[in-house]
């Protein structure tokens, strides 16, 4: 469920086009931290990480957008109204992209509970014979294993320092064919482990999605539809917001 | 001894790896054994012995080449074997492995233990009284929203062994389980197992290369070169530390030490497997020494 609104909001943010939508996007997200209660502190670590994208596009926009009304030219570079504009509203749709993935999935939802809603959603194609269970096993197991292979990665990498091998010098591919090392140990390694998995999991009578049953089985709730419904109305202001056309439209 | 309590019967049981060319490699050769259950056996064997493909035998991830097994009254070799009674094979015999972090599946700790469960078909307020249950038995029920990368190793086994325990098994083998851990975690793992033993009457297999670990078993059977070499209490077998030796393995330190003292003409009576049996008969040793030394 929380998965559907965060797309929903995902494409409201593609649907804004002028000013007032675009208030009523940056209101509605700084409502939802409210509500979220997570330190704004992490939310800004969040999205300084991604600051340079962010400032890379606005800049594209505010030196490559074309427009009637010319604010300044210096040499041979025009940046007009139009300009600014797109500028400013990618950088506000970007922002709020980050913000609203990050506070719908990733800090209040478990890995867990996300692979059982991509598999409940994804379960109509079950029809159609996709392997829809394997699939989000697959996704569980890939997060299990994220930190442990990283961790040998760092082992990996520590060993072959300790046999002289460089990392840090040299240039862009000299840098990536030291990485050569790093991979081939780490791919066995990985194979082994899948193998010593896939022996693990047949002891604990693994065999597919075939009756099996779940300890943790969501329910939509009440407050589910009444998120949904906002969801809904907040869509229908964003696209009646863009029909009235004050101000400066996209 | 009747048919009932006779948990494992192997009979001239064969296992052979193909290898690639077609070739087989045999890696058992007829192992005739039988376990009762609730017994607590310890199997030793050095490095490529059989003794893990025993194991792996027993639960089917291997199938016998010939001879005879019976597993909690299912005959393994039997050819109308179907994949139903495999799983409800499985599901009795629990195993436990050597690398923890291979066998952990899910991102949360008690979404692991109920991984076996899930797969049964269990219904999910019987997989929550089910997973609590065995995570207080492991004594890992602090730990239950925990991610796994994070415990330690010998939690990590714990946590494998109450998902094992989650499927409510009548037996659990450990193979290796100790090997890649430190003293703390393999204490915390064989004590745990030694407690499903005496409380709950499990039937317990061992696959180890610490002697102190096989010390503490009911009985251990050692496998050389795929077959039976020496069976018995851990003292009969620890008595003989020639035998083991030619086998590739060491005896416990303790016994190590009685055994170097004899040699050297200082006998000290009967095999001590613990430190603190060692340590009795030294000192009672030492007593009628100085008492003989006064007599005289």
């Amino acid at each position: 469920m929380k998965l559907i609104l965060s797309i929903l909001y995902i494409v409201c943010t593609f649907l804004c086009k002028n000013v007032l939508s675009f208030a009523l996007l940056l209101l509605s997200a700084v409502l939802l931290l409210l509500i979220s209660r997570i330190p704004p502190r992490i939310v800004l670590r969040s999205l300084r990480a991604l600051l340079f994208v962010m400032l890379f596009t606005a800049v594209l926009n505010l030196l490559f957008t074309k427009g009637e009304t010319e604010l300044f030219a210096f040499w041979r570079i025009h940046v007009y109204v139009e300009g600014v504009y797109s500028a400013v509203f990618m950088l506000v749709r970007i922002m709020v992209l980050i913000l609203s993935t990050s506070l719908f999935l990733t800090y209040t939802t478990t890995p867990i509970a996300l692979t059982d809603a991509i598999e409940s959603l994804l379960s109509p194609l079950r029809v159609v014979h996709l392997p829809v269970h394997e699939f989000a096993m697959m996704m569980t197991i890939a997060l299990r294993f994220i930190p442990t292979l990283m961790e040998e990665t760092d082992k990996i990498m520590n060993a072959q320092k300790a046999r002289g091998v460089d990392f840090s010098s040299g240039g862009l591919i000299k840098r990536a064919k030291a990485l050569i090392p790093i991979l081939i140990p780490l791919f066995i390694s990985a194979f082994r482990r899948a193998d010593e998995l896939a022996m693990a999991m047949e002891c604990r009578c693994y065999r597919g999605g075939k009756g099996r049953t779940k300890m943790r089985v969501s329910h939509l709730h009440a407050s589910d539809f009444v998120a949904l419904l906002m969801m809904v109305l907040f869509g229908a202001a964003v696209l009646y917001l863009n029909r009235l056309g004050l101000f400066y439209t996209l | 001894m009747t048919m009932n309590d006779i948990y494992i019967h192997a009979k001239n049981l064969v296992y052979a790896y193909r290898e690639e060319d077609g070739l087989k490699m045999p890696v058992l050769h007829g192992i005739s054994l039988d376990i009762k259950r609730g017994e607590y056996v310890a199997v030793l064997g050095h490095n490529g012995s059989g003794k893990s493909t025993f194991a792996k035998l027993l639960n089917m991830i291997l199938e016998p080449e010939s001879g005879e097994l019976v597993v909690a009254g299912r005959d393994l070799c039997s050819p109308e074997l179907t994949e139903d009674d495999l799983f409800a094979l499985r599901r009795e015999v629990g195993m436990v492995f050597q690398n923890p972090d291979n066998q952990l599946v899910a991102t949360i700790v008690e979404e692991d233990v109920a991984f076996g469960p899930e797969n049964l078909g269990v219904p999910p307020a019987e997989i929550r009284k089910r997973v609590d249950e065995a995570l207080e038995t492991v004594g890992m029920t602090a730990y239950a929203r925990h991610e796994p990368h994070r415990l330690s190793g010998g939690q990590k086994q714990r946590i494998a062994i109450a998902g094992v325990l989650a499927m409510r098994p009548s037996c659990v083998i450990l193979d290796e389980a100790t090997a890649m851990l430190d003293p703390v975690g393999r204490r915390e793992v064989i004590e745990t197992v030694e407690r499903l033993n005496r409380e709950a009457g499990m039937t317990v297999i061992t696959i180890t290369h610490y002697m102190n670990e096989a010390a503490r078993a009911d009985r251990v059977v050692v496998i050389d070169d795929g077959r039976i070499l020496m069976d018995g209490t851990p003292r009969e077998v620890f008595s003989q530390p020639e035998k083991l030796m030619a086998a590739g393995l060491d005896v416990p330190q303790c016994t190590a030490l009685v055994h170097a003292l004899s040699e050297e003409g200082i006998s000290l009576k009967g095999t001590p497997i613990t430190t603190e049996e060692c340590a009795d008969l030294i000192c009672r040793a030492l007593e009628e020494k100085k008492n003989g030394n006064r007599n005289a």
